[in-house]
């Protein structure tokens, strides 16, 4: 057998799933013992180049509370065509297509190669893609123009026959009808009123005729999709016209007077874009496409007066509780986030602007549908423009790398229960008897809705373990889970990924190193991450941390190796070593130090936080370093003051930013211009190296990073200075060995100090 | 002054100054006539004439009917003979005091008169040769009548002689017995007229029985006869007529008839024959013969004696008639004048006519007939003999239409509206802007309250000048504005008087005394006047503008611009028929007609679009657009303004963007399938964008079914015809909902003015519409089942002449008086949120505002009672301004001089306008009696207090007034007092809010249409056919009339009219071709037709609003309508005609006076 290294690794390449624990103590006691949660990061689409879709519907259990599908992990009689549910062991005969099923004529989905396995369904009609762009129109000319232009680009990206639509917004909200011929035509609605669904729809005209309604009698639940909404019409149909119209977008023109901040109808805005598709397409994919330049100064969802006098809150006024509006924004929000949930649509947030523009208010339009949240400073960057254009990129197979409408469901074991889930998704409200009465996140359920997914987007999902202690195992039982994740396919295909796998339950007592060498650090770490992310958003910033701490410490004292009171005797073993390093970067991150942060940037960081894959996960708690020298290829180096040396250059990888920094000595040679001679080509290949690496980061990832060229002395060297373990301070700096590195001005403790720190506690047996 | 008012006033109704004449001389003493008014009285006397000419006739009767019946009116016209005669001889200018000046004035005139009559024995021709003699010349020549006197009585008695002779003068003369029966003979023309009933208690009786309702004037009228009969009918009978006359007339009548002459124009044509009256005794004789030939002429037993003189009268004597006004019965005798005047009075009592009306249109009739059988046949009231509008319109136009009329003079009383004349400022306001009811006020209010006369001013202050008259001028004050009175605020104007060697000046209003402001001195001159007084318009003229300063605008802030809006509903009913395109088509080329302000070269005013049916879409004109873009907004609950730029533009630099929306306008909306408006939300949406464009507009809405869609401001169909009648019926009148009220406010606070045309197939609720329309003085526009071949000429010029008129914007305007008096009640179509300032959003020149003056304080007549207007308004291309008139009217302490300086027209608009808006809030028979009541109540207290005593059963009308009844009858018979089955709510309430904002030309020929004899007219030159009155009895089957009232026009057609003339004018060979649903002439070369189109068009322009043409063809459907406007008959729904109601009038009057 393999390293559990290699183990882990195949099982991420396959299933898309990593655990924290890889064997899995066998009861609950043990299970809470073990500190950090069983868990898992699932990404359910995970792109899977050698996985190709099987044409048929899933085979499932016939239990009508089970409905588990049938995988490679259950007992299958060949002869008597049956098969055992391997969740409530049901036995379930085979439907008459696999009459020819034996040990040789396997379908897909019983290969062991195939615990994830993909099924295209002819389920309902098939609608096109819907794309709603809500455009902001109190911009500067500069960014208008930008921005039209990356609206009318991004019409040729979008696929023929997916319907667009248009709402601009300033002071008012209008809705602009596509399909006029001349006249361009459109509804106008006030920015200050919030509309019922209903009442939106009336006033758009898409209120069905007043179908002859019968008193009493309900209207029929669907009696057929609006297709012909005048809003909304098929991109090849009309994106002359359309192009046309966003070119002849104008300013909002009303006037704004001095000190006050033009009047922006955002809440209304998104209140209408979200009516207008909850009454023509629910539950069909859809993307409302929010690009706003500024705060919401009036309506529902205002964010901040329009007086210029009066700041967008601060963390400061949060923590004093001096936020006004805020809290009924975010019941706005929130309220709009739920209703285009329930529709499955979502709803992205592109927000440039140098000042806060209410993501604070607005996230969790972004987080509870899946959809996604830009921020930057200006529409005319080319962090905006290219990452819109990212939104369109197409995956390996030529498809769009977005898919709808998901839900996922979560089947386990008798031994496990579910507890939560933490990501982009919303609960679906799904009783059940593998659902855990104790929440970790979105809990309550064994169903969630994810509105809009990517190949990256990440879930992380919590198990406790329920098997009591005195009811042991029968050796070598497995658990077993199955993610069954619907969705509706960018090519408007419905699709159902299935993955299940299986872990070998252990005695904690008895097999304790199986468990520890099982654990995966990175998992947990991001795991444990998200579960303080989450707890961020509701709880004070400090209890956080405390938390964190505790965890960190209650994990070393049960699996370090030390002797009692003596914190020179601690070891952790190698599975461990790198977490409580996870943790010091974790404390320090954005994701739960608000300091310096606007609440809008925090929970910028937290969206994408908890959302992206491990790696991802990864380079956002702790960020990565790569010198470049003479002194050989590039090299990752320790996120260490000691790192910053004169003859080297940096590239900083921290998920948001890219930062290249020029050491002294490089940056006094490139001011001289010796990558110009040619004698020095070998110098100007050096300079190239980072540039490369970094442009190969910038392509790849959304949103893009923020692009950071600076060198030792500059501005925007605290990017990097920030970031690393301050090993070395205005404190600290002559006791350590000259010429090693660059101090930082800073009093916050380095890794060496958190470390004796954790090592004294952990050791100590007073706690 | 007053003499010369008088005067004036004399002339036309001259014979009833005679009356006056008479009065003053007994009541006066013939104080306040000194040489003068005599002279002037003859003028008087003058008119007398005219009307004696018909009156001849009548005074025949009276006469006769004097002695038969009341004989009254006999022995009025008598006494008015006499009258004049001992005005020319004794006292006639002292006695006639005031009023005798103008009798005084009518008697010289009378007596070319009185030769013309001889001569002119022409019916027609009597009204001219009346008007010429009513004026001052009648009265002179009177007063040589008066001379004659005695003579004249003789030949009067001859003339009775002969009058016998016809019979429809009899009729007539009937007219002037009752009339004149009513004046002296009482008992016997009064029988004629009441006389019969009253002659017969039970007639009397069943009288009021019968006539109650509809009656209830005649019953009245018969149950006053009855008193009067009683009165005159027993005197009249036998002894009566005898002795009484006698005795009465000639003490009385002297006085007295001279007084009836003052009273209606029949008196005053009577009065003529006072002349020969003078003598009482001839009077007597007259009588007597009157009655001997009454009996024999008159069918009728009671008035018989009257009538058979009228006939005589009339037949020998059209002269005479004519001084009655009525025919001019030519009977050349100038003697029978005399008589004749005295008949005229008597015709004027008599309301012959109600009684043969009566038995037809009244039910009473029946009972009528019964007791008046033997009257009743008899006694019809000649038409003739009554008062006629006509003839008064002539009059005043021949005699005040040359002269300029120049308003230095205190307290003049102007020129008919109807009358042609040039305007003189010299210190007082055009009547162009302002008319009075009065132009000369009780000093206190218990004479105010006595007459009953209300007080008040029709003022139009944006009015529209003939070019021959200058504009008022632009009188900037500097910096600091307008000089103005410290305490009362009044501004600077000609009554100002500058003390202290013009350092200081006391308001001629509240008599304090304010700084002049350095800037603004100037030196007196040794008479008190300024040196500057010429140069400067305040000073010297009656009207003239101040430029505004920053003070006087909206949050302290020069307004913009204003805008106009152009709301076109674009539901199914006003795409289908075609109105859209229409009215997209039309705009296109009006737009470059704004209004500009004096020679700018384009119009400051900018443009805005918006269409709607139940929502609403804006339009984004823009000019730097290639296309415009159409805004929707749904939200109706919740009016906004979806665009700021772009919305109002100038038309010139978005001329092709908007020029592409009007194109596309149609074709967009081609289709739609959406019946259901809204209303409100589109008043609010143009309020919003004038709003946001901070300044203040006009809406043109174009609106075509009622607003039934949900949004605020829905409403119901209520239309309940059931209502009518009824106590509730008033709700038909006010708004549905107060959300319109409370709209009305919000659009004034901002200027938002609003006109409406609507497009009605059915009941849209007018009232209800209306409201915003009329609180915001904007104007409605009704084309019921509009039609584009029919209405479209018309819908076109009524847009057209909205939009190109005049018009100010956000106008706030105050009333200031002299102290005692104070301006109490408004009338028209503005919003007052206090109880001093109209306030406007818009005011264009055509509106008018009436205003009701009350007394706080005594006056003093020295110093007269000053009007000053001041209108503060932002001009067409949005300068702030105050236009300011001035007018200074006289004050007296005599009752008569208040009833010789009467308008009678300006009444009328007061009065329609008091009634209409009473209809609000009581029902309508409350509103009619109370109308009915306060003239009778104004006619009695002349009676009493001014007119000569004579017999009760003689109907005095004063000069001024003698067309007040009929005018009043027209009212009362209009469609919002009277409605008949055919007239909907809807029209009923446009007719109110139209007549509300009417100036008096307006409702003068809007309450008695004016009737053309086409084919009398002079093909040669480009006058007017002479008008003739309306009633069916005019009309001759071969011959082709115009109509028209303001509103429509009618072209009726007679059955026998030659085949030529139809040629002629409609292309069609014969009668029976002519199509109806012509909505214009065919332009034909010829002519006849060149001439008619020429006539039509020249009405079209005098009148605000563009009238609808019809073609009436006699005996055709369509005849009923035309019908409805012959307001002198009966009318179907129940009116009176004028003979009936004018009888009512005086039984109420006399109840009143016993």
């Amino acid at each position: 057998m393999a390293t559990y290294l290699e183990f882990i690794q195949q099982n991420e390449e396959r299933d898309g799933v990593r655990f924290s624990w890889n064997v899995w103590p066998s009861s609950r006691l043990e299970a809470t013992r073990m500190v950090v949660p069983l868990a898992c990061l699932l990404t359910p689409l995970k792109e899977r180049l050698d996985l190709p879709p099987v044409q048929y519907e899933p085979v499932l259990c016939s239990r009508p509370t089970c409905k588990a599908v049938l995988n490679p992990l259950c007992q299958v009689d060949y002869r008597a065509k049956l098969w055992a549910c391997n969740f409530c062991f049901q036995r379930n005969q085979f439907p008459p297509a696999y009459a020819g099923i034996s040990e040789l004529n396997q379908p897909a989905e019983l290969m062991p190669q195939f615990s994830t396995i993909e099924y295209i369904v002819q389920r309902g009609p098939q609608t096109p893609l819907i794309f709603l762009y809500v455009v902001d129109t109190c911009l500067e000319e500069d960014d208008l123009q930008a921005l039209k232009e990356s609206l009318q680009m991004s019409l040729s990206l979008l696929p023929a026959d997916a319907l667009v639509g248009l709402i601009t917004f300033g002071r008012m909200v209008q809705v602009h009808e596509l399909s006029s011929e001349g006249i361009s035509k459109s509804y106008v609605f006030r920015g200050t009123k919030d509309l019922t669904a209903k009442q939106i729809q009336d006033m758009l005209g898409l209120s069905r005729p007043a179908v002859p309604m019968q008193q009493g009698r309900p209207l029929q639940p669907h009696e057929q999709p609006v297709i012909s909404s005048r809003f909304l019409q098929p991109v090849h149909k009309i994106d002359m016209n359309l192009t046309d119209l966003l070119g002849e977008l104008q300013r909002d023109p009303w006037p704004v007077m001095q000190g006050k901040r033009p009047l922006r109808s955002t809440g209304v805005a998104l209140s209408i874009a979200v009516g207008l598709l909850e009454g023509t397409f629910p539950n069909t994919g859809a993307r409302i496409m929010l690009f706003t330049g500024g705060p919401p100064t009036q309506g529902p969802g205002m964010v901040v007066g329009d007086e210029l006098k009066t700041p967008i809150r601060s963390w400061h006024d949060i923590e004093k509780d001096n936020t006004r509006l805020m809290k009924k924004a975010t019941k706005h929000y929130e309220t709009l986030a739920n209703r285009t949930a329930a529709n499955g649509h979502c709803i992205d947030i592109y927000a440039c602007a140098l000042d806060q523009t209410g993501l604070l208010e607005m996230k969790c339009c972004a987080n509870l549908t899946g959809g996604h949240m830009v921020m930057g400073d200006s529409f005319n960057t080319s962090l905006f423009k290219q990452t819109f254009q990212r939104v369109f990129n197409k995956g390996f197979n030529g498809e769009f790398r977005m898919a709808f409408g998901a839900s996922l469901e979560v089947k386990t074991s008798r031994e496990l229960k579910i507890a939560g889930a933490i990501g982009p998704c919303i609960s679906l409200n799904a009783k059940g008897p593998c659902v855990s009465e104790n929440e970790l996140g979105i809990g309550g359920t064994s169903q969630w809705k994810i509105c809009s997914l990517d190949p990256s987007t990440t879930l992380a999902i919590y198990f406790e373990v329920v098997n009591q202690h005195n009811a042991p195992i029968p050796q070598g039982g497995r658990g077993v889970v199955q993610f069954v994740t619907q969705y509706q396919h960018s090519s408007m295909q419905k699709r159902i990924r299935v993955t299940t796998i299986a872990r070998n339950w252990a005695d904690a007592q008895s097999q304790l190193q199986h468990i520890e060498a099982a654990f995966d650090q990175e998992a947990a770490a991001v795991l444990m991450a998200r579960l303080g992310v989450y707890r961020a958003e509701s709880e004070e910033g400090p209890d956080v941390l405390r938390w964190l701490d505790r965890q960190l410490i209650r994990l070393c004292q049960k699996f370090g190796q030390y002797n009692k009171d003596d914190p020179n005797s601690f070891r952790l073993s190698e599975s461990f070593s790198l977490y409580p390093q996870f943790m010091f970067h974790l404390r320090r991150s954005p994701f739960l130090q608000v300091f310096n942060n606007s609440p809008d940037e925090s929970s910028y960081y937290r969206h994408h936080f908890a959302r992206q894959d491990l790696t991802q996960s990864l380079i956002m708690i702790q960020p990565i370093l790569y010198a470049y020298s003479f002194c050989g290829p590039p090299e990752p180096v320790l996120l260490d003051s000691s790192s910053i040396l004169p003859d080297r250059i940096l590239l900083m990888d921290t998920f948001f930013q890219i930062v290249i920094y020029l050491g002294e000595t490089i940056a006094q040679w490139q001011k001289a211009g010796y990558q110009d001679m040619p004698e020095y080509e070998n110098f100007k290949h050096l300079l190239q190296a980072p540039l490369d690496d970094a442009q190969e980061i910038l392509q790849t990832r959304f949103p893009m990073p923020r692009y950071i060229n600076t060198e030792h002395g500059g501005s925007q060297a605290r990017f990097l200075l920030s970031k690393v373990n301050p090993s070395q301070t205005h404190n600290n700096l002559y006791a350590w060995g000259q010429e090693s590195g660059a101090p930082i001005l800073t009093d916050d403790v380095s890794l060496q100090v958190f470390m004796d720190h954790l090592k004294k506690l952990a050791v100590s047996s007073a706690s | 002054m007053s003499v010369n008012q008088q005067a004036h006033t004399g002339p036309p109704y001259g014979q009833a100054q005679p009356g006056y004449q008479g009065y003053q001389q007994p009541g006066y003493g013939g104080q306040p006539l000194p040489g003068i008014p005599h002279s002037q009285y003859g003028a008087y006397n003058g008119p007398m004439p005219g009307y004696q000419q018909p009156v001849p006739p009548q005074g025949y009767f009276p006469s006769l009917g004097f002695p038969s019946k009341g004989s009254p009116v006999s022995l009025n016209s008598d006494t008015s003979s006499l009258a004049p005669n001992f005005i020319g001889l004794l006292r006639a200018p002292p006695t006639s005091g005031a009023p005798p000046p103008a009798s005084g004035a009518s008697l010289p005139s009378g007596h070319p008169v009185y030769s013309q009559f001889g001569q002119g024995d022409v019916q027609n021709g009597i009204p001219a040769s009346a008007a010429q003699m009513h004026r001052p010349p009648a009265s002179q020549p009177f007063l040589p009548g008066s001379a004659p006197t005695p003579v004249s009585q003789t030949s009067t008695f001859q003339q009775y002689g002969p009058p016998p002779g016809s019979a429809q003068q009899l009729s007539n003369q009937m007219a002037g017995m009752t009339i004149g029966s009513t004046s002296t003979p009482a008992p016997p023309p009064a029988g004629l007229g009441y006389g019969p009933p009253t002659s017969v208690p039970p007639v009397s009786g069943s009288f009021s029985a019968t006539g109650s309702g509809l009656y209830t004037p005649y019953t009245s009228g018969q149950g006053p006869p009855p008193t009067s009969v009683s009165q005159g009918l027993p005197l009249a009978q036998p002894p009566f007529s005898g002795q009484p006359i006698s005795t009465q007339r000639l003490p009385t009548q002297v006085p007295g008839f001279a007084p009836p002459p003052s009273s209606t124009g029949i008196g005053p044509s009577s009065y003529p024959p006072t002349t020969g009256a003078p003598r009482p005794s001839p009077m007597q004789g007259p009588p007597l013969p009157g009655q001997t030939v009454a009996g024999p002429p008159t069918s009728q037993p009671n008035h018989v004696s009257s009538p058979p003189p009228p006939s005589t009268m009339s037949g020998p004597h059209p002269g005479p008639s004519p001084m009655a006004g009525l025919h001019g019965p030519p009977p050349p005798t100038h003697p029978p004048q005399p008589g004749y005047q005295m008949q005229q009075n008597g015709s004027f009592g008599q309301a012959r006519g109600p009684q043969p009306n009566y038995g037809g249109a009244y039910p009473g009739t029946p009972n009528y007939g019964s007791q008046p059988g033997p009257p009743p046949p008899p006694k019809r009231l000649d038409p003739d003999s009554i008062p006629s509008p006509i003839q008064v319109i002539e009059d005043d136009r021949s005699n005040r239409g040359s002269e300029p009329f120049v308003t230095g003079v205190r307290g003049q009383v102007p020129p008919l509206v109807t009358t042609n004349f040039l305007v003189k400022d010299q210190g007082n306001a055009s009547p162009r802007y302002i008319r009075c009811t009065s132009y000369n006020i009780p000093c206190t209010s218990d004479m105010a309250k006595q007459s009953q006369v209300p007080l008040a001013a029709v003022i139009k202050p944006l009015a529209t000048l003939p070019p021959e008259e200058t504009l008022p001028y632009l009188v900037d004050h500097g910096e600091s504005g307008p000089v103005r009175c410290n305490r009362c605020k009044a501004y600077m104007c000609p009554f100002m008087q500058f003390i202290e060697g013009g350092r200081r000046f006391q308001c001629c209003f509240c008599s304090c005394v304010t700084e002049v402001p350095p800037h603004y001195f100037q030196h007196l001159d040794h008479t008190g006047k300024r040196v500057d007084f010429y140069d400067r318009p305040e000073l010297s003229l009656g009207s003239y503008e101040f430029l505004a300063t920053v003070d006087y605008c909206k949050n302290n802030k020069f307004p913009s611009p204003p805008a106009f809006i152009f709301m076109i509903d674009v539901s199914y009913n006003a795409v289908k028929s075609g109105l859209v395109r229409l009215i997209c088509e039309e705009l296109k080329s009006l737009l470059d007609y704004l209004p500009r302000e004096g020679n700018m070269e384009e119009s400051a005013i900018r443009v805005g679009f918006v269409t709607y049916n139940k929502v609403l879409h804006f339009y984004n004109v823009k000019s730097s657009l290639a296309q415009p873009q159409m805004m929707v907004v749904s939200d109706v609950a919740d009016m906004f303004v979806p665009l700021l730029d772009g919305f109002l533009v100038n038309v010139n630099e978005s001329r092709t963007v908007i020029a592409s929306l009007l194109d596309q306008i149609p074709e967009m909306f081609a289709d739609t399938r959406e019946t259901e408006t809204v209303f409100a939300p589109v008043i609010q949406a143009g309020l919003e964008a004038l709003k946001a464009a901070e300044c203040a507009g006009k809406l043109f809405i174009f609106h075509t079914s009622l607003p039934i869609a949900e949004a605020p401001g829905k409403l119901k169909n209520r239309d309940d015809k059931k209502l009518i009648n009824t106590d509730k019926e008033k709700t038909l009148f006010q708004p549905q909902t107060s959300f319109y009220n409370n709209l009305a406010k919000d659009c004034v606070a901002q200027g938002c003015c609003v006109d409406l045309f609507i497009f009605p197939n059915q009941y849209l609720d007018v009232a209800t519409l209306g409201v915003v329309t009329y609180q915001t003085g904007g104007s409605i526009y009704k084309y019921a089942y509009f039609q584009l071949e029919t209405d479209q000429d018309r819908f076109l010029n009524d847009l057209r002449r909205d939009v190109q008129k005049e018009v100010g914007f956000d106008a706030v305007m105050r009333v200031r008086t002299s102290t005692g008096i104070r301006a109490t009640d408004f009338f028209g179509a503005f919003y007052m949120s206090n109880t001093t300032d109209v306030e406007m959003a818009g005011l264009d020149c055509d509106k008018t505002i009436t205003v009701e003056f009350k007394h706080d304080d005594k006056l003093s007549e020295d110093s007269g009672a000053l009007l000053q207007c001041a209108l503060l308004y932002t001009s067409c291309a949005g300068q702030r301004r105050l236009r300011i008139h001035n007018l200074s009217l006289n004050c007296c302490t005599q009752l008569a001089d208040l009833y010789r300086n009467c308008e009678t027209d300006t009444l009328i608009n007061y009065l329609a306008k008091y009634a209409y808006r009473g209809v609000l809030n009581s029902p309508v028979k409350t509103v009619r009696d109370a109308l009915i009541n306060q003239c009778a109540q104004i006619l009695a207290c002349y009676r009493k207090n001014c007119a000569s005593p004579s017999s009760a059963g003689q109907l005095i009308l004063p000069e001024c007034m003698k067309l007040l009844p009929v005018y009043l009858n027209c009212v009362l018979k209009s469609d919002v007092l009277q409605p008949g089955p055919e007239v909907t709510t809807d029209d009923r309430a446009y007719i109110r809010q139209l007549v509300t904002s009417m100036d008096v030309a307006e409702t003068n020929v809007f309450f008695y249409p004016r009737l053309l004899p086409l084919t009398k007219a002079d093909v040669d030159n480009d006058s007017l056919p002479a008008a003739i009155r309306n009633s069916e009895e005019r009309l001759s089957k071969g011959d082709i009339y115009l109509l028209e009232n303001g509103l429509n026009i009618f072209v009726w057609v007679g059955v026998n009219v030659q085949q030529g003339l139809i040629q002629n004018l409609f292309g069609v060979s014969s009668f029976s071709q002519i199509s109806n649903t012509l909505s214009t002439l065919p332009v034909l070369e010829n002519p006849f037709s060149k001439k008619v189109r020429s006539v039509v068009d020249m009405l079209q322009v005098q009148r605000s609003r563009y009238m609808k043409l019809i073609i009436v063809k006699q005996e055709d459907k369509l005849e009923m309508l035309f019908k409805h406007f012959l307001v002198e008959d009966k009318s179907l729904s129940g009116g009176a005609s004028y003979v009936d109601f004018l009888c009512h009038m005086h039984k109420e009057i006399r109840q009143l006076l016993s």
